[in-house]
């Protein structure tokens, strides 16, 4: 059985950033692997390792400087790793979920996995929706915010987890789309030999004409067309000065509304 | 032009969502001069038609098909439903059911799917303001397309509470059964424990700035010193450092504690939606563009590892 796995590479903001246009300044950025997926390549490495699969693929969308967080991923126990990018892509502007699902649905059409692993969300832009979305268009079936997995002959038996700490215990046919919550396992640290051995697995470009896809494949009918810093709303009292000075007035205050009395 | 917004519901229960859908659904409506048709679909539909014969609703469409939510039933719904109504927007919560089967909605009826909105308006189109990078900056996303498909964030929109007069047409739908490869089989309440963080009146809740379990203890004595109880946001949990019972926010617990201190914690939507009840809430964070800080009543923009300690001082 084969798992592919979603890898995005996320931009986190630092404390202090400008916006340049439509974006944070890339100066302001710092790249990382979404949290989510984090999750889902651990939760794909398990599989291979518990007999149930024996070939883990991971996808990115992204430019070449995601091989370095594509990487990471190797070092974890992806075997190989497919990297969509070209200048039409680049050129598009907002990628929305549809076009993300497009450029996904030609790489599952080339790997035919049994199993899709994709995060919950990703930290960046949060529409938390590409792997349902995927799903829905290459005919597999699907579960989102899946936060325990046991694979039962043709059937995958998750979790959900809801809100307010209920889980919904379901079933879910094979070949399936998974979007996995954190929690699910302990991602693990990419070991000296992991990340030495990640040095030599494949990680192949692939531009739209290889996907058999043309640049009509990531026009997006959706447009952003502001980015700005939210207004803030707070009327916080900040406590300035030293931690001790800080520290006493908000302990005042505190104490006014009752804290630490006997 | 109409607006199609499907209701949300669990275990016999409406979800306040949906009364926040039927609010950003008319508003919807009246940009397009149009009507707001609902969607109850599964369970006790008669019941929350009832619930949601609000003002501003024209039409309930009821769909009597199994007792609990499942999206393969829930995609043919609205895919019928969109074909009868050709609605301009469907609107559907950004709850966890809602990522389960909105994109699926939004893909199978060729829709460009806008999620976790926090406002809306129809001009020429919809404009639709969503926030990026946690929660740091706001977008807008405008669209020409003439049908769209849209999530809303809960919370965002007040819920619509008066009593109103809607058709309710129930809905015979013939559900492709060989459509249907996924099956709820039970649910779960995995937060039990010792501890019940709802009935704390002082909460010292710890986040990911704490950096390594050890420091948990920290975080724990100031806790202590305060005569206060430890909750904690979701990766301390997720990394097996507190119990699942010590978890605020929108998948652990909500709390309404007389005083919430957020040390380290930077106030990502889930964690704020089980927490924004608080009286009186205080931050402790090194970023000043904390989201944390815009709900906050009192703040420190510090070192957690200076101002804890201060604090404990202060209190013993
Ligand atoms: C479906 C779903 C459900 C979820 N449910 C929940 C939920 O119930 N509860 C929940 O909490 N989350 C939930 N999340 C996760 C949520 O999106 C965030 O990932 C999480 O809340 C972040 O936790 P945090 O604030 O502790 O960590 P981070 O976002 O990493 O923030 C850490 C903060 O600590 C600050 N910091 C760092 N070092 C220091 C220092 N030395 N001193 C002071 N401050 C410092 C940083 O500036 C930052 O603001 C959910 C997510 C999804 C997708």
């Amino acid at each position: 059985m084969k798992v592919l796995v979603t890898v995005k590479e996320v931009g986190e903001a630092a404390d202090d950033f400008e916006i340049d246009g439509l974006d944070i300044a890339a100066e302001y950025l710092e790249y990382d692997l979404n949290e989510w997926d984090e999750y889902a390549v651990e939760a794909a490495v398990q599989l291979v390792e518990a007999g149930h699969a024996d070939e883990v693929v991971s996808v990115t969308i992204g430019p070449e400087r995601t091989e370095e967080t594509i990487r990471m991923a190797l070092a974890k126990g992806v075997d190989r790793a497919v990297r969509v990018w070209d200048d039409a892509i680049a050129g598009a502007g907002l990628l929305d979920v549809e076009a993300k699902a497009r450029l996904l649905e030609a790489v599952v059409a080339e790997e035919e996995p049994d199993l899709v692993l994709t995060g919950v969300q990703a930290n960046d832009d949060g529409f938390g929706a590409t792997g349902v979305a995927l799903a829905e268009r290459v005919g597999y079936e699907w579960a989102a915010v899946v936060n325990d997995l046991e694979l039962d002959g043709e059937v995958a038996k998750v979790h959900r987890e809801l809100e307010g700490g209920v889980e919904e215990h379901a079933e879910v046919d094979l070949p399936a789309v998974l979007t996995i919550q954190t929690g699910i396992n302990e991602p693990r640290y990419a070991s000296l030999r992991g990340i030495r051995s990640a040095q030599s697995k494949e990680i192949a470009p692939k531009g739209l004409g290889e996907l058999g896809l043309d640049a009509g494949a990531v026009e997006s009918p959706l447009t952003m067309t502001g980015m700005y810093e939210p207004e803030t709303e707070s009327d916080a009292t900040i406590f300035e000065g030293s931690a001790e000075e800080a520290g006493a007035e908000l302990a005042a205050v505190l104490r006014e509304k009752g804290v630490g009395a006997e | 032009m109409t607006v199609l917004a499907v209701a949300d519901h669990r275990r016999g229960q409406l979800r306040d969502v949906s009364y926040e859908l039927v609010t950003a659904g008319r508003e919807l409506a009246d940009d397009l001069g149009g009507d707001l048709h609902v969607a109850c679909v599964s369970g006790d539909v008669d019941g929350f038609a009832d619930d949601l014969s609000l003002d501003g609703v024209d039409t309930i469409h009821t769909v009597d098909h199994g007792e609990e939510f499942n999206h393969d039933v829930y995609l043919q719904v609205v895919e019928v439903l969109d074909a009868e109504l050709d609605p301009t927007v469907v609107l559907m919560p950004n709850s966890v059911n809602g990522l389960d089967y909105a994109p699926a909605v939004a893909s199978a009826l060729d829709r460009p799917l806008v999620t976790d909105a926090v406002e809306l308006a129809f001009e020429d189109g919809l404009v639709a303001t969503r926030e990026m990078y946690a929660s740091k900056v706001e977008t807008t996303i405008e669209t020409d397309a003439e049908r769209v498909a849209v999530t809303i964030r809960g919370g965002e929109w007040p819920p619509a509470e008066d009593h109103g007069d809607p058709a309710v047409e129930p809905f015979d739908l013939a559900v492709d059964e060989s459509r249907v490869r996924s099956r709820v089989t039970g649910f779960e309440e995995v937060a039990g424990g010792d501890v019940d963080i709802g009935d704390a009146d002082v909460l010292v809740s710890v986040g990911r700035g704490i950096e390594e379990e050890e420091n948990i203890e920290l975080v724990a004595e100031l806790a202590d010193a305060m005569g206060a109880t430890l909750s904690a946001s979701r990766p301390i949990v997720d990394n097996g450092w507190l119990p699942k019972n010590r978890q605020v926010g929108q998948s652990g617990k909500v709390v309404t504690p007389d005083v919430y201190i957020a040390v380290g914690i930077s106030g990502a939507v889930q964690h704020v939606a089980g927490m924004k009840g608080s009286d009186t809430i205080v931050a402790i964070n090194t970023d000043p563009n904390a989201p944390i800080f815009d709900i906050a009543d009192y703040g420190i923009v510090g070192d957690l590892f200076d101002v804890v300690p201060a604090l404990i001082e202060e209190f013993e």
